[in-house]
């Protein structure tokens, strides 16, 4: 194409537009942020640029007259194992720019999934299935420190528990929506996980970026995060939320920061995150006020005092090498709930280098931080909640069964909303109003509708977990946490068998 | 008893339908001196040009007065109204007894006194039976003058026109069309105009009707000393009040029958309203007759709410208004279009001589208070929020209006929600 | 009554809706046929979006209760339908003079150049939701009584 470098012209897409359908309505150049398409003034009808479209599929999506279709470019390189189209693209860009590669959502690369390596069980004739349609089915999950023991006392009323429980999460499904912050997603989505959130009886949270005066109202449900900018962080945003998250590491990019550009940061965001507008906020990689685990002690403690020990504290980090020893300290460090994110989870931007290279599979991770706890007879005394790549219920369950107490979804929830995984998100131009603080854009997400789509989603998810422990024969979602005998692995060899603590099918 | 209505125009239509809003049972008399059940007046000159025919003269579908349980007395003329009796008495000395009343007589056309006016081939045009005698004419005759440039001297010329004669207009003002309108308006609807064969003598008047012998016309002479020939003369300067029958009947009457914000006159029970009423103006200070269409109608709404409900209803206030089309050549004008220089008004005007279309805004204290729309009239309803409900204007806002991009959402966000989406109660 | 009512928080500014009612009166019922057929011999939306900045809002008809255009109508054409509350349009009546469009103070009545009349919302006469309502991908028209 001409005016542009020769780079940019390997598009990854292709327009289709079936001239004989389009109705020049301009539905489609309206839609696209990236201006790919256009009113093409010379020919006086709707035309396009291949080289501009992100894949996002917004314009096919709402083509009225569905002449569009969104194809992979298929101008293909010369075949070569080794240096793939995109290791070429990306090196095109840099040679373009100098810059460091960036990408949003989490890892497209091709490395195990080890969900699909791993089947549930399922009763027959002996310990029979439950029909969750007629049987009491219980998916209610606490999150928080257990006691070691409890003791009763005899009362005329009956027995009367003695033991002082520490304070407790509660869900109606062992589902939470992921720490994705105001800024990096936009208000009207925070809103509408807000209002499912509270809809369903479960939690989302708020990621790093605070919370907005108008969610405040919705605090019973929300998980308020504490990550290494202390964005938006004071004593009632603390106060507001029903457990205080500290962000150490995030799974799509373990070991850096964050970074949002300065044009994703309004009048709102401002506000919110106790920063100017429009200048860039960056997370740093490490709080600088934690160096070791007794650091990280201090600013639990810190935590628990100013909510005076009403609700549970979480430390958030990502899937890598050490997880177990590293989840270890936390716990002793007097966290209530300990979460590993895995290497595929999502980000708004993140360097595709650490993102493809960097962290461990969530479910590995997850085993073993699960073997190491008990190991050390201090499982009880936290929760363990992962997050990074669930993409379905039984992604969900399996988590559970290996060891997990609840699962965050992030990516499963963007995508109940609209996102198509385009991986544009550190644009700020996300088409289906997303990931973008634009007021054109961001008006794309109605939070009623997507409150809808989210409570829709968790509800179909609790559903389908519910028929497949009742096909367990179990009727609580408490009889298969960390029940790995309902697992069986597929196509793993005795390595990956012996981490995740699970035999082979056929075993 | 019956409410009674005097009158069997638009704005008769209107209190029918204010009355029936609220009470459905009472019976409604309607007395009319015309002879057909109510037509769209205007549609008159759509008539003559022939661009219509009888079937779709009627404002209302046939079933209209049955349905709202109306009987009409048409051919009927009231002789005199008993405020304290509370009576009409019909010429032929019919009285009916009334619970309210409304007078809704409208106006007559204005006569000027030319000499040689009096005598046959001298015409009106404003009801339908005009319009019937003008078809008639036009078969006999190949030359008409038509004496006022106004809305209905135009609308009469253009019908003629349309029916082969060979037709002039000749106006004592500068310009055609120049008191709803403005002049530069008036000119492009005369070129408009002098395009299609008809002839515009302005500045001028018909100081006499020239008649044969035997008393046909055969022309006019005007002031200017030209002579026109023709073998018709319709006159057409305007509609003066029917005020008459109230005057007798001492209620209170100015130019019209003065009533209030309720459109009741200074009789108790008794109302007017439409092109009889003098009633308060929504932008001028004082009273006005507005005779115009919309007007009339909901002025009889308002009335009709009125007559049948406790609860007063008032009209917004007056609001002159005229839309009209001359060869497709559209045109709109409402609310203040030709300000005094000492109103402290601010005027836009834009004229665009090649694509023949001018706009003109007038604003007052940051508030638009008329426009005047020639050949792009898409937008005229949008000016109009702007004027009815006296929206004030951000800098912003008004360069927008100006620039010709109205739009609803120039509104204050407030009126915005409150009057165009107004939410649950 | 029912009437439609726009949102313009969230107002996308797609014109989704003008295309729905533009198919929706169309004789073909077809979107492809109705915008390139069915346009060039005088097919209209009575949609309109609205576009200012950042906003955006889909406006039509809003049948009033005493309606500005009923008053203004000479011939007829428009009406209050007293059971249904709609203010109805007759195409059949309508002469085209352009007064309705003048004294609407929403500018929701618009003119077909084409046939020389007026065109306005009739809810969709013989759809139970209005097919704006329906094609709207953001709930920023909803159909409802207030």
């Amino acid at each position: 194409m001409l005016f542009k470098p020769i780079s940019q012209n390997f598009s990854d897409f292709v327009i289709d537009r079936e001239n004989d359908r389009c109705i020049n309505c301009e539905v489609c150049v309206r839609q696209c942020s990236y201006e790919a398409h256009y009113w093409d003034d010379a020919r006086q009808c709707v035309s396009h640029d291949h080289t501009k479209c992100v894949g996002c599929h917004r314009c096919e999506a709402f083509c009225p007259t569905g002449c569009l279709t969104i194809k992979k470019n298929p101008a293909d390189f010369r075949d070569n194992a080794l240096w793939t189209p995109t290791y070429m693209k990306h090196v095109y860009k840099q040679g373009d720019t100098g810059g460091i590669l960036l990408s949003g959502m989490g890892s497209p690369a091709n490395k195990p999934i080890y969900w699909d390596n791993l089947q549930l069980d399922a009763s027959q004739v002996t310990n029979p299935s439950i029909d969750p349609l007629r049987e009491p089915m219980e998916l209610t999950t606490y999150l928080g420190s257990k006691p070691d023991q409890v003791s009763f006392e005899e009362t005329p009323e009956g027995p009367k528990l003695t033991t002082k429980i520490g304070p407790q999460l509660k869900l109606n499904y062992p589902l939470m929506f992921s720490a994705m912050s105001f800024g990096s997603i936009n208000l009207n989505l925070h809103k509408a996980m807000a209002m499912a959130a509270t809809e369903l009886g479960i939690a989302y949270n708020t990621g790093e970026g605070g919370l907005h005066p108008d969610l405040y109202k919705y605090g019973n449900n929300t998980i308020v995060q504490v990550a290494s900018g202390r964005f938006g962080v004071h004593k009632d945003y603390l106060n507001a939320g029903s457990a205080v998250e500290i962000k150490i590491g995030q799974g799509a990019k373990p070991g850096i920061g964050g970074h949002l550009p300065g044009e994703k940061i309004d009048e709102e965001v401002s506000k919110t995150r106790m920063c100017p507008v429009g200048s860039d906020a960056i997370s740093p990689a490490p709080h600088h006020d934690i160096y070791s685990i007794e650091d990280l002690l201090q600013l639990i403690y810190a935590i628990k005092e100013s909510t005076e020990y009403k609700v549970p504290v979480s430390v958030k980090i990502a899937a890598v090498h050490n997880a177990p020893a590293i989840a270890s300290g936390i716990v002793r460090a007097g966290a209530d709930i300990v979460v590993i994110d895995g290497f595929r989870g999502g980000t708004g931007a993140a360097p595709t280098m650490i993102r493809d290279n960097v962290g461990i599979p969530m479910e590995l991770a997850l085993a073993s931080v699960d073997n190491r706890l008990r190991d050390e007879g201090i499982r009880n005394h936290a929760s363990l909640v992962v997050a990074g790549g669930v993409r379905c219920s039984a992604d969900a369950i399996k988590a559970i069964a290996l060891g997990a107490d609840a699962v965050y979804i992030g990516t499963a929830a963007l995508v109940s909303v609209g996102c198509t995984l385009c991986g544009r998100c550190y644009t700020g131009k996300c088409p289906w109003g997303i990931a973008t603080n634009e007021a054109r854009l961001k008006k794309r997400q109605n939070p009623e509708v997507a409150a809808k789509r989210l409570a829709n989603l968790v509800r179909a998810w609790g559903h389908e977990i519910q028929e497949m422990l009742g096909g367990m024969g179990l009727n609580s979602i408490e009889s298969l946490r960390g029940n790995r005998d309902k697992l069986r692995g597929l196509g793993l060899n005795e390595t990956e068998l012996d981490i995740l603590g699970v035999k082979h099918a056929g075993r | 008893m019956s409410y009674v209505i005097i009158g069997n125009g638009v704005a008769s239509v209107g209190a029918i339908e204010g009355i029936r809003k609220v009470d459905t049972k009472t019976p409604i008399l309607v007395v009319s001196e015309e002879d057909t059940p109510t037509y769209g007046r205007p549609l008159i000159s759509y008539f003559l040009a022939g661009k219509i025919g009888l079937d779709r003269v009627s404002l209302r579908p046939d079933e209209f007065y049955e349905k709202n349980n109306v009987e009409v007395k048409l051919n009927t003329r009231v002789a005199a109204i008993d405020k304290a009796a509370k009576t009409i008495t019909t010429e032929a000395d019919e009285v009916i007894e009334y619970k309210e009343l409304l007078l809704a007589t409208g106006g007559v056309p204005f006569m000027p006194p030319i000499k040689g006016i009096d005598g046959s081939g001298v015409y009106n045009f404003t009801t339908l039976a005009h319009a019937h005698e003008l078809l008639d004419l036009s078969k006999r005759i190949h030359r008409v003058v038509v004496v006022g440039g106004g809305l209905i001297g135009l609308k009469a010329a253009e019908a003629l026109r349309y029916n082969g004669l060979s037709t002039a207009i000749v106006e004592l003002g500068s310009r055609v069309l120049s008191a709803a309108f403005d002049d530069v308006a008036g000119n492009l609807v005369a070129q408009r105009l002098e395009e299609k064969g008809i002839t515009i003598c302005c500045g001028t008047t018909v100081e006499e009707i020239l008649r044969t012998e035997q008393g046909e016309v055969i022309g006019v002479r005007l002031a200017n000393g030209q002579k026109l020939a023709c073998e018709a003369v319709v006159v057409a300067i305007g509609v003066v009040p029917s005020l008459n029958l109230a005057k007798d009947a001492g209620i209170a009457v100015n130019r019209g029958i003065k009533v209030d914000d309720n459109m009741c006159t200074s009789a108790e029970g008794v109302y007017a309203a439409g092109d009889v009423a003098e009633a308060p103006d929504m932008i001028a200070e004082e009273a006005r007759v507005t005779p115009i269409w919309p007007n009339a109608f909901s002025q009889g709404y308002h009335a009709g709410l009125n007559m049948a409900s406790e609860e007063a209803s008032p009209h917004p206030g007056g609001l002159p208004m005229n839309a009209i089309s001359f060869y497709g050549l559209p045109t709109a004008s409402l609310g203040h279009v030709n300000p005094n220089e000492d109103e402290d008004c601010e005027v836009f005007t834009e004229l665009d001589e090649e694509n023949g279309t001018y706009r003109k805004l007038i604003f007052r204290n940051e508030k638009l208070i008329g426009y005047v729309l020639v050949g792009e009239v898409d937008f005229a309803g949008l000016y109009t929020g702007f004027i009815r409900f006296g929206l004030d204007l951000t800098p912003d806002v008004k360069e927008e209006l100006i620039a010709g991009q109205p739009s609803a959402l120039l509104w204050p966000e407030e009126e915005f929600d409150t009057k165009w989406t107004p939410a649950a109660e | 009554m029912r009437r439609v009512y726009p949102n313009k928080d969230v107002c996308i500014g797609c014109h989704i809706c003008e295309v729905a009612c533009l198919t929706a009166h169309s004789a073909s019922q077809d979107v492809v046929i109705a915008a390139k057929e069915e346009v060039a011999s005088g097919l209209q939306p009575c949609k309109a979006v609205y576009d200012k900045g950042q906003i955006s809002v889909a406006l039509s008809c809003r049948h009033c209760d005493n309606p500005s255009c009923v008053s203004a109508c000479i011939s007829g054409a428009l009406y209050k339908d007293q059971e249904t509350g709609r203010t109805c349009y007759n195409e059949e009546q309508c002469v085209g003079c352009w007064s309705c469009l003048m004294a609407c103070p929403y500018g929701a009545v618009r003119r077909n150049v084409t046939k020389g009349k007026i065109i306005k919302c009739d809810l969709c006469e013989g759809r139970d939701i209005p097919a704006c309502v329906e094609a709207c991908p953001n709930n920023a028209l909803v159909y409802e009584s207030r």
